[in-house]
């Protein structure tokens, strides 16, 4: 099978489109999951994408939730090299799993927690040659841990995502968050998932079927595309909603019922 | 609609007054908010390029989107805002370092240059948190835009939320009533996510507007709609519409609510005004599937209907029984009943009622409770 051929979610994201411009280029991506499904692979997906032989994207990957070791080995599975990629300079891997984020006023202390991470952030890019420095996808792998790190302070990581986000309009980066959704289920109103959704262009979700358990059905996808970019809006306002079956070395999407 | 609250703005306020304020809020079921500020912010600075408005110019204080995003979104309705001479436009620069991190960034040594984008337009801002430099950075921008000290200007600030995350209520609060109350301001408008807040945050900031637009979806998102492919054709309309409410307060006190419904195309928000009929069924009934309300036809033929209470004057003297003339009434009857003394009525040869005394020694209708005598 030809896995260079465009999918659905590729579709619904703009991928699809043959353009030199990587398609998400200036919008940011807010990737939603639940404990019944795990939207990892959809950053999986996104970074093969994004390092495809044919584009020239850049990667940022802010880990929080799992090493190096263990993004390579799927990766290598779907056909991506990593450790390659990142002699390249193509992929930059920020090992963050032990971050914590002192507990004082930062204002006054030397610089330290997320406002370093996001200078370490910045300094790569800066560091780019011109050409790539157009092309940057930032991924943060997830939110949730980035609020353990800053001990609970949902103020803090979204004044940190207001930073990266700054970096989406200066140097037309994407940025790509993955967060849970039921972590924030009993809360009556969960402001940091609303805030998320808010400065969020594009919003997957990733959710268990509504009628239970399938084998050969591991969960739906849907994806919103709100953007405001005037460049493209064409895709404006569109939701698309698709079942998902996570294999080995791909992922199957397809609308529901059209499987046999 | 719409029109008529940038038309509130363009006059502006009087002198003595507070100016006219706007809160534009949303939620997450519809959050076209940010469409229809930028609806209100080119409109407005359409008419104050045209001098047609009472202020002379316009401070646009940028939290969520960066300075330049603006300057293109005016661009393309035809305002410059780089152009020196005709500028009119000023922003204050919230966006690209609120708290400064870059600066301290750069003090370290980790970053080269602060890209000042805004330099041409306006001012940056490093420190948020702190209102009182904020508000004064405002009307210092303001007075630069207007030269005469009588000029009035307006005021945009694009996210109140974020205010809210770098500073206290009570503070924010203070920074909107020193804008309102300060003579050279024209008019105020602000945008926010109501959801984000509690509800006395959402409701302190619309006391102290005199205008509320809020925009809210056409049909609520409910929990009993398990329907994935309902919900989510139901989120895709509420994607496409929805409603726009409009509250305006009167300086009486009057308070007057309209309602109309927008839609987001491709080239951006349009208003389109909500038929009175769609209003009031809206307002008044629940949505059924049977119909509640009669046809003409119907109702015609309802008010055809005699009651049974009602006179039917058909030529015949009005008798109304009372108990008491029947004995003498009933040798004019032709059918009586042996057994007792009976009351017919064979006006319209239908049914007849015929009534049996007990005794002729009981009192008709007499006022004694018969069960007097009871002893339980």
């Amino acid at each position: 099978m030809d896995q260079r051929s465009s999918n659905l979610l590729d579709e619904a994201l703009g991928l699809d489109c043959q353009t030199d411009r990587w398609a998400l280029a200036g919008r940011v991506v807010a990737i939603e999951d639940s404990v019944e499904t795990s939207g990892s692979f959809i950053l999986h997906q996104l970074v093969k994408r994004a390092l495809a032989p044919n584009s020239s994207t850049v990667v940022l990957f802010i880990a929080f939730a799992q090493p190096f070791s263990h993004y390579d080995r799927i990766l290598r599975k779907l056909g991506c090299n990593l450790a390659a990629q990142r002699v390249n300079n193509r992929f930059f891997f920020f090992d963050k799993l032990t971050l914590q984020c002192p507990d004082v006023d930062e204002r006054n202390s030397p610089v330290s927690g997320l406002v370093a991470l996001y200078g370490e952030i910045q300094e790569t890019i800066y560091g780019l040659p011109e050409v790539s420095r157009k092309n940057v996808t930032i991924i943060i792998d997830d939110l949730s841990i980035v609020e353990v790190a800053a001990n609970g302070s949902s103020d803090y990581v979204l004044d940190f995502l207001h930073y990266c986000h700054t970096l989406t309009s200066e140097f037309d980066c994407t940025l790509i968050t993955l967060n849970h959704e039921d972590i924030y289920s009993s809360t009556e109103k969960p402001a940091f998932l609303l805030q998320t959704e808010y400065l969020a262009d594009i919003l997957i979700k990733a959710e268990p079927l509504a009628t239970g358990l399938a084998t050969d059905v591991h969960g739906q996808l849907t994806v919103l595309n709100k953007g405001f970019n005037h460049g493209q809006m064409n895709s404006r306002n569109k939701i698309r909603n698709f079942h998902f079956r996570v294999k080995e070395n791909m992922v199957e999407y397809f609308y529901p019922g059209s499987r046999n | 609609m719409a029109e008529s609250v940038c038309r509130t703005l363009r006059d502006g306020g009087l002198e003595g007054e507070h100016a006219p304020a706007l809160t534009i809020k949303d939620s997450i079921a519809s959050p076209f908010g940010f469409d229809v500020f930028c609806h209100v912010l080119t409109q407005l600075s359409s008419f104050i390029l045209a001098g047609k408005s009472q202020s002379r110019g316009l401070v646009l204080v940028a939290f969520c989107r960066s300075p330049s995003f603006y300057a293109d979104l005016l661009k393309s309705k035809g305002i410059d805002v780089n152009s020196s001479n005709k500028c009119r436009v000023r922003i204050l620069d919230c966006y690209t370092d609120p708290l400064g991190w870059k600066f301290r960034l750069m003090g370290v040594g980790n970053l080269r240059d602060l890209s000042c984008e805004a330099s041409s337009t306006g001012i940056l801002c490093k420190d948020v948190k702190d209102t009182n430099k904020l508000y004064s950075s405002i009307i210092e921008l303001g007075k630069g835009l207007v030269a005469e000290a009588k000029s009035r200007f307006s005021v945009a600030i694009d996210s109140v939320d974020q205010m809210l995350r770098h500073a206290s209520m009570s503070s924010v609060a203070g920074l909107f009533s020193n804008l309102r109350s300060h003579g050279q301001v024209s008019n105020v408008f602000w945008l926010l996510h109501s959801d984000l807040h509690e509800v006395r945050v959402t409701a302190s900031l619309e006391y102290m507007s005199s205008m509320v637009a809020s925009v809210e979806p056409l049909q609520q998102l409910t929990n009993g709609q398990r329907d994935d492919s309902d919900k989510a054709s139901l989120t895709e309309q509420n994607l496409k519409k929805g409603k726009f409410h409009v509250r305006f307060k009167r300086r009486n006190g009057r308070v007057r609510v309209m309602l109309e419904e927008f839609h987001i195309e491709q080239s951006g928000i349009s208003f389109k005004s909500a038929s009175s009929e769609e209003v009031t069924n809206q307002g008044l009934l629940p949505k059924v599937q049977f119909s509640l309300q009669l046809s003409e036809k119907e109702q015609i033929d309802r008010s055809n209907v005699v009651l049974p209470f009602e006179h039917q004057g058909n030529g015949k003297p009005i008798q109304i029984y009372d108990g008491r003339n029947s004995l003498m009434e009933g040798k004019h009857e032709t059918t009586s009943v042996s057994a007792g003394n009976s009351e017919t009525n064979e006006g319209s040869g239908g049914g007849e009622i015929i009534y049996y005394r007990d005794s002729d020694d009981e009192m008709p209708d007499s006022d004694e409770d018969p069960d007097d005598d009871l002893d339980i």
